[in-house]
């Protein structure tokens, strides 16, 4: 192995000029796969963080509407009925619409997810700086971290919301009272308000609609700590007519779109590790065609096929680890520059994994120039062949 | 009474392709003494190379034995002749020689490096060669940075630095002006004797068989003339 890796070694040493350039192409080739995750991450949790981070197991929705919470309506008699249901501990009821969030003092008015919820209930987020509202009603509100990072709102300060009321604009002033973290929904920064609040702001239809039952979008539930949550969905669903449930991750994987563009984010990136796999395995070809007389010679004077294929490989992953690493450090710069709006996140399992394959692609598409090494006839180096 | 270090006995070697056959080297026998420095010498196609092939335990023969050093090659394994070759042989070619990406020292170092040595001793050995050869304001620079003599010359380090028991060569004067061919191929017969191996040498010039200690005549596959004396290798060579 030593003079496996020696002779590996020093041939890049010696050339590299040659690989310098060949490790900038694998850079690239990992600067684009880290590109295609971290924004596969930062698109996914744009679209799902709110419920990702729910302190709730299951979701109930409407029955038929494919778990889509925006087409989901459920009357607020619904709570009553699940909440008799073996192992659920308790239910919060959620409505989610949109609104703008407008500034009279320059400020660039800023799309926000409205999300209705009742105090203390299941869907209510954790606030991390002021307090939380502790009734239904009320004008005050609680942002979620990335409003108050992007408009530099802080507690106290009075906001505006736009919503449409049947055809016309109408504006709310509201008294921000608490920060949550970052819960985005559907690409959207939060706002989360007292339930009847929400049903007065949302955008509706009808100028003064009058309903005669409340609704909500979706009923988020706690299950009793000793309870299975699929048996309690089961029960619920059993027990409760024309509703739907599902846990948290199916919930957000019904999201309309979002499977549909993380497979293709996927897929992208499925094809880039593949462009990666011919790319390297078509330069270590081509280099290895060209020293088929030197390994000849090399095994003429009694060098083994392993030491060959050994430095082969070594070659490999010394080229490749070097091109990872500086396609790592070209992201990680990148990453810097690029603006907060833009939905990137470097999310380190996701980070570790492409590294990992982008590591494991190099030997992979080498194999083909190990095999042609180890099968080269020293007679070559006579002149000879078989 | 000298053992000798390679002995051959009825060799012979049938190329078999689609039905055709061709005999390459046919009942060959001979023997070669420590210190012998033989030229094995015929035209294109005459078996020359095959013959060497098998001497380096590159290819079995189809029939016949052959015994280097006490080791008789058709019963090693693979992975023993490629040990053999490592210890036992020292090889020089016509082409491609050295690694390209190794430094002089380094190419000579080689051969010690793949048997085990390391260190300064093999290091302080490879240099005592390469003096040896005149090149020791070479050690340092890459086969290309070269004359086309000084790599033949460096090659000939490599094949001797590890001792071995056989020096082979492969038309080593092939790319040589007459003048630097002239010198290789007295460098080999010096080491050759210095060093009590055995050396062979195949060429299809026989000017470069002034150094020699027998030539070895091959002609379709056959040996036509086995010139051990002077005489008999210089009225060769005058025919020339």
């Amino acid at each position: 192995m030593k003079l496996a890796f020696f002779l590996a070694f020093q041939e890049v040493w010696r050339n590299r000029g040659r690989f310098l350039l060949f490790s900038l192409v694998i850079a690239l080739i990992t600067t684009l796969v880290l590109f295609i995750a971290a924004l596969s991450e930062g698109l996914a949790l744009a679209n799902k963080e709110y419920l990702e981070k729910i302190n709730a197991q299951l979701l109930v929705f409407q029955k038929n509407v494919d778990l889509s919470a925006a087409v989901s309506r459920l009357s607020l008699s619904k709570i009553n009925d699940i909440r008799r249901v073996e192992g659920v501990a308790a239910v919060g009821p959620i409505g989610f619409s949109n609104g703008v969030m407008v500034f009279s003092d320059g400020r660039e008015d800023l799309n926000v997810s409205l999300i209705g919820i009742e105090a203390g209930k299941p869907g209510a987020p954790p606030v991390i700086v002021g307090k939380s509202f502790v009734i239904d009603r009320g004008l005050q509100v609680v942002i979620d971290k990335n409003v108050a990072d992007r408009t530099g709102v802080q507690i106290g300060e009075r906001i505006v919301i736009k919503t449409i009321q049947g055809t016309k604009e109408e504006f709310y002033q509201l008294e921000v009272i608490g920060i949550t973290d970052k819960r985005q929904y559907l690409y959207q920064p939060s706002i989360f308000l007292p339930y009847r609040t929400w049903e007065q702001i949302r955008p509706q239809m009808t100028s003064g609609l009058q309903l005669v039952e409340t609704i909500s979008n979706v009923i988020a539930i706690q299950v009793n700590p000793d309870a299975d949550p699929t048996i309690v969905a089961d029960r619920i669903r059993a027990q409760v007519n024309d509703v739907d449930v599902a846990n948290i991750v199916t919930a957000y994987k019904a999201i309309p779109g979002y499977q549909v563009q993380q497979d293709t984010l996927n897929t992208q990136s499925g094809f880039t590790l593949l462009i990666g796999v011919l790319v390297i395995g078509g330069f270590f070809q081509i280099q290895m065609l060209q020293k088929v007389p030197q390994i000849g010679v090399l095994k003429a004077i009694g060098v083994s096929n392993f030491i060959v294929a050994a430095a082969v490989v070594s070659q490999i992953i010394l080229v490749t680890t070097f091109g990872v690493a500086i396609g790592s450090l070209i992201s990680l710069g990148l990453a810097l520059g690029i603006p907060s709006s833009v939905p990137i996140i470097f999310n380190g399992s996701s980070v570790l994994i492409a590294v990992g394959t982008l590591l494991l692609i190099g030997p992979l598409g080498g194999l083909v120039s190990v095999r042609l090494a180890v099968t080269v006839e020293p007679l070559i180096a006579l002149g000879l062949s078989s | 009474m000298k053992q000798p270090i390679i002995e051959t006995s009825s060799v012979t070697k049938t190329y078999r392709s689609a039905g055709n056959s061709v005999t390459a080297v046919d009942s060959v026998s001979f023997a070669i003494y420590p210190g012998e420095f033989v030229a094995l010498v015929g035209p294109s196609g005459s078996g020359k190379t095959t013959m060497l092939a098998m001497l380096a335990a590159l290819l079995e023969p189809s029939e016949g034995e052959i015994c280097i050093d006490g080791h008789l090659i058709s019963k090693l394994s693979e992975s023993e002749r490629v040990k053999f070759r490592r210890q036992n042989i020292g090889f020089t070619f016509q082409s491609n020689n050295l690694l390209p990406y190794l430094t002089v020292l380094e190419n000579v170092e080689l051969m010690l490096r793949l048997n085990g040595y390391y260190g300064i001793n093999a290091r302080q050995r490879a240099i005592n060669s390469l003096v040896r050869l005149g090149l020791e304001d070479r050690l340092h620079n890459l086969p290309n940075q070269l004359s086309g003599g000084q790599r033949q010359r460096v090659a000939i380090a490599r094949s001797m630095i590890h001792n071995p028991s056989v020096i082979l060569a492969d038309e080593p004067t092939a790319n040589l002006d007459t003048e630097r061919a002239y010198q290789v191929t007295q460098l080999f017969a010096d080491l050759v004797h210095e060093n009590n191996r055995a050396g062979i040498m195949v060429t299809h010039d026989l000017r470069m068989c002034k150094y020699v200690d027998r030539i070895i005549q091959i002609e379709d596959g056959k040996i036509v003339a086995d010139l051990k004396t002077r005489q008999e290798i210089d009225a060769l060579i005058s025919c020339a």
